[in-house]
């Protein structure tokens, strides 16, 4: 294992037959060799992007890898965190993450840090390292990774996903942009994250993960145009990849020529979001658990179904409901009686109980929410209902 | 002026599912006006209730960002893309606004109103407190 206090000075045979397609470019040679084993990087997230970014970073030999992730390895990462195996589920995901990453090159330094990345610890978790690569999942997070990068003048690699679209970049640069000159305010209070929208092609973390980590490599060696000053759009359904100019904001409170920010904030407070990563729902309406749902149906009381997800996911399971999808809910409002008693019901709970606070408000009296949804319907009562 | 407006992925399901459309117009704004007034459900998403766009919608004419032109009195010419680029963190992306911003008092006709007052009637505190 490299020593993390001295800089290598030389590559022993065994690593020069390792980086040997590396070694061979001109491009890279010993030098740039070197550069990468003395070189120390940190991925925030070792989930979909962080998958492709700890592969190869660690094949191309980065002497020292540090990974940050506070989460544990679910049986749903699988269809594309392809660092983690069918074996891992309910590890922790730094503990899958090094196992994997260390088999694939034991030469290099692997530190995890399973915690979450807060304003009390980023500033001493940075210090240490030369490059930082943003694969988070949430908007909070991305504010605090750019802000402590600008702080400590570190570089920013960052690259973010959404469905089958992506964006890669590379934030903190000497005369550079960052986050906050892209993005100078954060999405509104009140967001609720649609469960439907959340998928995403598996494959598309891994292109985007796969940029990233060029660009880290690039950095490193010092060669080729990073993509500072660019943000480089990915439209995986059309394969199509444009390029739109970033300019620094002379303006910015972060880089900006008068900085008014200065130290790492509340985050969460910054984006309106309380708590959790997940905003807590902004809506108290009456529910109704599954098993009581079960029992009343039972008894043969008349209830009518409203179920608000998707057409695809009604075709994944159902309960036999009305199938009106949240978006199309005050259009077709009309579909519903309110003199009977009403039971909304999503995957999860959170559409649905938004879409008993809008009926309520819209005069519906006789309405509840499927506490836990169609997933606590599968835990509960009946476990032959497929969970996704 | 003939110019193509890209559609940003969450957009798309406000947009009649497209992911660009073409409009007639002279600038940003007027582009970005045309292509609310064909889709109407993409307007609350741009654009806040005084009909300014939201400040964390940015907005390209070819590669440059129109804040850095003339915001929405860029001018466009044949054949210049709009593009719209929202910020996205995985699953999330401030375009997953759905029912919240709709207003229920749209939805209820009179009818339906006077029948739901009706129903309130019956209930008994508001028959106690009505005297009825």
């Amino acid at each position: 294992m490299p020593g993390a206090a001295n800089s290598a000075a030389s590559l022993s045979n065994e690593e020069i037959l390792r980086y040997s397609r590396h070694l061979i470019m001109p491009e890279v040679g010993m030098d740039g060799q070197l550069k990468l084993k003395n070189a120390k990087v940190l991925l925030i997230g070792t989930g979909g992007l962080g998958a492709p970014l700890g592969l190869y970073l660690a094949a191309a030999g980065i002497g020292r890898l540090g990974l940050v992730d506070f989460d544990v390895v679910d049986f749903t990462n699988l269809q594309r965190q392809v660092t983690f195996g069918s074996s891992d589920v309910g590890k922790p995901k730094t503990e899958a993450a090094r196992a994997r990453l260390s088999s694939l090159n034991t030469d290099i330094q692997i530190d995890t840090f399973e915690t979450k990345l807060t304003s009390d610890n980023a500033l001493e978790l940075f210090k240490d390292f030369d490059v930082i690569v943003d694969g988070t999942d949430n908007f909070p997070t991305r504010y605090l990774v750019n802000d402590a990068c600008i702080l400590l003048g570190k570089p920013n690699v960052y690259g973010s996903i959404f469905r089958f679209e992506g964006q890669v970049t590379v934030f903190g640069m000497p005369d550079g942009p960052c986050y906050r000159c892209l993005y100078p305010e954060p999405p509104p209070p009140g967001l609720v994250p649609s469960c439907a929208e959340g998928g995403v092609l598996g494959v598309l973390p891994g292109i985007v993960g796969s940029i990233q980590a060029m660009e880290t490599i690039k950095l490193i060696l010092g060669s080729g145009d990073s993509l500072a000053g660019r943000l480089l759009l990915f439209d995986a359904l059309a394969m199509k990849f444009r390029e739109l100019k970033l300019r620094k904001n002379p303006n910015c409170p972060m880089c900006g020529e008068h900085r008014t920010i200065n130290k790492l904030i509340d985050y969460y407070e910054f984006c309106g979001v309380r708590g959790e990563e997940a905003p807590a729902p902004n809506v108290q309406v009456p529910e109704i658990t599954p098993r009581e749902l079960k029992s009343r149906l039972d008894r043969g009381d008349d209830l009518f179904i409203l179920d608000v997800r998707e057409p695809h996911e009604f075709q994944i399971c159902n309960l036999k409901g009305h199938l009106i999808p949240l978006g199309e809910l005050p259009r077709r409002v009309h579909e519903l009686d309110s003199s009977r008693e009403i039971v909304a019901h999503c995957r999860s709970g959170k559409r649905s109980a938004e879409a008993v606070d809008f009926l309520r408000k819209a005069g519906f009296r006789k309405i509840l929410n499927l506490k836990g949804g169609i997933l606590a319907w599968s835990d509960e009562v009946d476990p032959s209902v497929p969970k996704y | 002026m003939s110019v193509k407006v890209i559609i940003p992925t969450p957009l798309r399901p406000y947009a009649g599912k497209r992911d660009s459309t073409e409009v007639k117009a002279g600038t940003v704004g007027e582009a970005l006006g045309r292509l609310t007034t064909e889709f109407g459900d993409l307007r609350k998403h741009l654009f806040t209730e005084d009909g300014k766009l939201r400040s964390f919608v940015n907005v390209y004419v070819n590669d440059e960002d129109i804040r850095y032109l003339a915001k929405e009195n860029t001018p466009t010419k044949d054949g210049d893309t709009i593009s719209i680029v929202p910020s996205i963190a995985g699953g999330s992306s401030f375009f997953t606004i759905v029912v919240s911003t709709a207003s229920p008092q749209l939805v209820i006709p009179s009818v339906a109103r006077n029948l739901l007052f009706a129903l309130c009637l019956l209930d008994l505190h508001l028959l106690a407190f009505f005297c009825i």
